[in-house]
């Protein structure tokens, strides 16, 4: 069996006490559920000399609806209690099943909605032992500076391989953030750097407290698409997340798509709104309408051969997972999955 | 010696009549129960190597090579051994003799003498208070290596011919090459209607059991060295420890614990049991290695990859006249069973169709990967797929049905094949009904409308081979019995439970031949101290070898227990029978008495009561050379009917259900049978959708971890049928014969013939990726959009 490297374990009770512990300690890490963490710590991707715990802050769990009908969702929420809940099965739909497909069920017990967010970007020159990236000669997101995916590439091009971001991302989400100075919050749509070495703009020495998600009306429509070799366990080959916003005639007001698993961060796809705007699902002005984003869609991502799996047919798949998801989503169904 | 045909394959008392067919004289055979170690397996209680702890115990790490093929210029291990906590170190000059588990090609040292073969290739071993000290001595070890040009193309190591990969090897990187031909096939193919020739590739996968390698030794004061490890060829472990650290084997003894899963990968001597048995040696302390997932890839012996092409002709009603075959066979780093591999993918094709003439030329080069060795299904998954595939399109030809064209073909019973290989009982007509009745073939195929088909696929695999790896004339397989006075038997043997079930197999044979319950014989195995010689869990050899044995042995205790009983009633012996716990007279059943007073009275009567049996097989296979590579005493027979759909759009291929007919001659526990037919048709099916052992172009494993070494979940997994056809084998054990490897066959095949049901394409590149099945499909479509006359 691998061995975990040797650090100092602090488990706080409050998140000031948490805070604190990050900031005395340069190069401390946080675990949430530690099912990102704990692989990444046995392939010496990260050495840190102290590792912070949330486990014991009961603060960051569970899942509030406020007066204006925002969701906040703890950060130290488990998966499988978000992809249950009702309250975000019924608001957040998207969200819930971007959830429902994270890993396997073991994994989604442990792996919490803050540690998704916070997820390490992935390449499959990346994720490997020490033994293996040494062989490699390593890559520029950690010991080494080439880059194996693009020859000559200078910025690290490991995917964002966090299913709940996209969807976080269709519903204007944002982060609460405790800092050694308070607290601020951060929209998911400003939480991204083009750079897969680290892709957040949330410092190591803050924590995320809290997703708080939008409140939603009648008129919202959402699902996520997922393409992955298995049924379970795996990253996302291509995540897709989608939103509908329909107006009282049942015609598409707003929309939006947002695709993972691409590059460092998640890709908005441009013009959708316009496309099916004022199309009515059902109709073959819809479908025209999904036809067209899904082209859209398949001009603007270019998946790179970061992650495991084709490239080519990765694209390929974009169009075909942006109109699946899209029919999906008009019809209250989803997630749009293999199995 | 050869106790081979002195059972038949009736019950103990109810088998008047040799060929009985009937289960209803037995009491334990045939029944469904629980393995002999299920409950402490559920529980956890079961003692795998891992668990296994002694005071002062070491841990051992191996440092490995970071160059797929390089010379090792110079090692300095002084900045390890300096460290505090590192016991020992070694490289391997202080191991120089090379073994292999076929004596013929010995090519591997326990750590690299010189230079390195691929990445991962095993270069120094530390053996340290713990893990994490020998870790961080790894890191200290120093060498310096010289860059060798790297083959990662089995063309490529056809060709050429500098540098070699093994110095010492004639004819380049040529591992091993086999060119037979029966009957004129030329001639044959000449003259046949139809003839199909195509190139097929089979990819590279590998066992991935639960529990990775894991050795652990100790050497005695008295000089005793004892090894523990993961193995499932306790025997040759055992002799090649003997060789390398060159000890004289009487001063070894090699125990397998419990085992979690082995499939073929832990059927060679492995360079960790070398490693804890001389730091044991050099350090007086017990030493552990348990190898890391990322170290079972790399020591792999998986399927190897086979370039497959095959030309074959039929008449114009569809009988087969020659089969011409050439296969590269890309055989990674060393040599492994790699002789046996070349020869396997030809030798075993040759049923359960009647082949009139048949030749195949196979090679198998070195390359600079794992290296691989026998999966379940040794070498001849890899052909029947080609084969399989081929025959339909033969069938596609002739208009006939691919059930049709098979059944056409078969070779039947108590026949001898073109390659000179004796076939005994041969269930595979029935197997062939039993899938075409369950799967409602007749109405459902080519009318399930397009995107979903059903396809079919048939095979045969041996049960056991008489080539022993080593030539000798004693005994395949040996069982011992001893009788305690409480009634207890205990077995003694040295066959491998790999979870196979061969301990409950041995279990309940002695149950049945004593006419004791099964939680009356307790099993003793794989411990060279205390059992008799077995040569091991390969080739499916187990049930059928160790199974004869032991009936062996249980026939000549219960002679005397009868003898015993006749003599103190004073009756013919024929009158006493031994059932449920009890010895009755047959002719006055209220006189008996408990089995263990019937031990008692044996005992004063002989002496201490105990008993041996053994197994050899007859002579068998071709007159010629390799001509007894692949001859076994029996085959088993199998036939699959695949149900699958194709998303046109995604590419991706879901299977929902497999018909699995295996003709395994008597099921002596259905239960395991049918676990063992399921287990193998969901790893064939893994291998045709899933798995993918490859390197990278550094030559580099991929992703040599359960994330990235896509084993299929249960949410992957179609619902298979199994459908027991029980030919009863005239001399298996009570009949039976091998159900561990022969039904992962038609997985692969079947489902590519049921892909081109669903939407007419060809699959004949594994593994079928949705990308592979789009750019079939495109192929199709542009095929179709060309113009008749333009075609």
């Amino acid at each position: 069996m691998l061995r975990l490297p040797q650090f100092e374990l602090v488990q706080p009770s409050t998140v000031a006490e948490a805070v604190r512990a990050l900031a005395e300690c340069p190069g401390a890490l946080v675990v949430a559920g530690g099912t990102d963490l704990v692989p990444n710590l046995k392939h010496e991707l990260f050495t840190p000399p102290r590792v912070v715990s949330l486990a014991l802050l009961a603060e960051l769990r569970g899942i509030r609806r406020e007066n204006d009908g925002s969701l906040v969702i703890g950060a130290m929420t488990p998966l499988a209690e978000v992809a249950e809940s009702e309250l975000v099965r019924a608001q957040a739909p998207a969200l819930a099943q971007a959830c429902s497909l994270i890993a396997g069920p073991q994994l989604r017990s442990m792996g919490t909605l803050g540690g998704n967010v916070m997820l390490d970007t992935r390449c499959q020159w990346y994720n490997q032992t020490y033994f293996w990236r040494a062989a490699l000669g390593f890559c520029m997101k950690k010991d080494g500076t080439e880059c194996h995916v693009v020859k000559g590439g200078r910025t690290c091009v490991a995917a964002a391989s966090n299913d709940s971001a996209p969807a976080l991302m269709t519903l204007g989400a944002s982060l609460e953030i405790a800092t050694a100075s308070g607290k601020r919050t951060l929209a998911l749509d400003d939480f991204w750097v083009a750079d897969g070495i680290y892709n957040k703009q949330v410092a190591r020495d803050e924590i995320v407290t809290a997703i708080r998600v939008p409140a939603t009306g009648a008129g919202h429509r959402g699902a996520y698409g997922k393409l992955r070799d298995r049924g379970s366990i795996d990253f996302p080959l291509l995540g897709v997340a989608v939103r509908l916003e329909l107006d009282a005639q049942d015609t598409v007001a707003q929309a939006d798509v947002v695709i993972t698993a691409l590059a460092a961060q998640p890709k908005r796809i441009t013009k959708v709104a316009e496309a099916l705007a004022g199309t009515k699902p059902g109709t073959a002005a819809f479908d025209a309408a999904v036809e067209a984003v899904g082209a859209l869609a398949h001009k603007q991502c270019k998946p790179l051969p970061n992650i495991p799996g084709d490239a080519d047919y990765r694209r390929e798949m974009v169009p075909v997972y942006v109109r699946r998801t899209l029919q999906a989503a008009a019809r209250r169904e989803g997630p749009v999955h293999h199995v | 010696m050869s106790a081979r045909d002195l059972h038949g394959p009736g019950a103990p008392w109810g088998g008047a009549e040799p060929g009985a067919r009937s289960n209803s004289d037995f009491k334990v055979v045939g029944q469904p129960r629980p393995k002999v170690d299920g409950i402490a397996k559920a529980t956890g209680a079961a003692v795998y190597t891992d668990d296994l702890t002694f005071p002062g115990m070491l841990h051992a790490k191996t440092l490995r090579s970071p160059h797929a093929h390089a010379r090792i210029v110079r090692i300095d291990t002084s900045k390890a051994r300096a460290l505090k906590g590192v016991h020992a170190v070694l490289t391997g000059d202080s191991m120089p003799i090379k073994y292999g588990v076929i004596p013929w090609t010995p090519d591997e040292n326990a750590l690299a003498v010189d230079k390195v073969r691929f990445i991962g290739d095993p270069v120094a071993a530390v053996a340290a208070i713990d893990e994490d000290t020998a870790n961080a001595a790894l890191k200290l070890i120093e060498v310096e290596y010289e860059l060798l040009h790297t083959y990662l193309d089995p063309f490529e190591s056809l060709q050429r011919k500098e540098p070699q990969i093994h110095e010492d090897k004639k004819g380049g990187n040529i591992s091993k090459s086999v060119q037979l031909e029966f009957g004129k096939v030329e001639e044959a193919l000449a003259g046949a209607e139809v003839v199909v020739e195509d190139d097929y590739f089979f990819h590279g996968s590998t066992h991935a059991p639960i529990e990775p390698h894991c050795a652990v030794a100790t050497y005695s004061a008295d000089g005793v060295l004892t090894l523990w490890s993961a193995t499932q060829i306790t025997h040759y472990v055992h002799r090649a420890l003997a060789r390398v650290l060159e000890l004289p084997a009487h001063r070894i003894r090699v125990i397998q614990p419990c085992l979690g899963g082995a499939f073929g990968g832990k059927s060679d001597p492995f360079s960790l049991e070398f490693c804890v048995s001389k730091l044991a040696m050099v350090t007086g302390r017990p030493v552990k290695m348990l190898w890391t997932r990322e170290e079972v890839f790399y020591a792999h012996r998986g399927r190897h990859p086979m370039h497959l092409h095959y030309r074959s002709g039929v008449t114009k009603d569809g009988k087969l006249v020659g089969v011409d075959a050439k296969i590269l066979i890309d055989g990674g780093s060393y040599s492994s069973f790699g002789l046996v591999t070349t020869y396997y993918s030809g030798q075993l094709l040759t049923g359960p169709y009647h082949f009139p003439t048949y030749r195949f030329d196979s090679t198998r080069v070195f390359t600079n990967k794992p290296p691989c060795g026998p999966k379940r299904g040794h070498g001849s998954v890899q052909p029947r797929f080609a084969f399989e595939v081929q025959l339909d399109q033969l069938a596609e030809k002739l208009a006939l049905d691919p059930i049709e064209i098979r059944r056409r073909n078969f070779q039947g019973d108590f026949t001898r094949t073109v390659n000179g290989q004796r076939v005994t009982s041969n269930g595979f007509l029935q197997c062939l009904d039993e899938v075409e009745s369950a799967s409602r073939w007749k109405e459902r195929r080519g009318k399930l409308g397009f995107g979903r088909g059903l396809g079919v696929a048939g095979s045969m695999y041996i049960s056991g081979t008489n080539y022993p790896v080593y030539p000798n004339d004693m005994p395949q397989a040996g069982v011992q019995l001893k009788v305690d006075r409480s009634g207890l038997v205990t077995v003694f043997t040295g066959g491998n439970d790999i979870g196979q079930g061969s301990n409950s197999m041995c279990a309940y044979i002695v149950a049945e031949e004593l006419g004791i319950p099964v939680e009356r014989v307790r099993v003793v195995a794989a411990d060279t101290d205390l059992c008799p010689v077995d040569l091991g869990a390969y080739s499916s050899r187990v049930t059928f070898m160790v199974g004869n044995a032991t009936i062996d042995a249980a026939r000549k205790l219960r002679e005397k227990l009868v003898a015993a009983v006749a003599e103190k009633w004073e009756c013919a012996p024929a009158r006493v029978r031994l059932i449920e716990g009890l010895a009755i007279d047959l002719e006055d059943t209220a006189r008996s008495m408990t089995s263990v007073e019937a031990f008692q009275l044996a005992e004063t009567k002989f002496d201490t009561l105990g008993s041996t049996g053994s197994y050899n097989t007859p002579k068998l296979g071709g007159d010629y050379r390799g001509g007894t590579i692949g001859a076994s005493p029996a085959y088993s027979f199998t036939a699959h009917v695949v149900d699958a759909s194709v998303d046109v759009e995604t590419g991706r291929i879901t299977v929902h259900d497999v018909w699995v007919a295996h003709d395994c001659g008597r099921a002596l526990n259905p239960m395991i049978v049918a676990g063992q037919m399921e287990g193998s048709a969901y790893m064939g099916l893994a291998e045709a959708l899933f798995e993918e052992h490859d390197v990278n172009r550094f030559g580099l494993h991929r992703g040599p971890s359960l994330l990235d070494y896509r084993l299929p979940t249960s949410l992957d997994t179609p619902d298979f049928h199994a459908r027991i056809v029980e030919s009863i084998d005239p001399e298996g054990p009570y009949g039976a014969k091998e159900a561990g490897e022969g039904p992962l066959h038609p997985s692969l095949p079947a489902l590519s013939n049921a892909v081109y049901d669903a939407v007419g394409i060809r699959l004949k590149h594994l593994p079928f990726t949705p990308a592979k099945v789009l750019a079939a499909l495109r192929e199709k479509r542009a095929a179709a959009s060309v113009p008749q006359g333009v075609r």
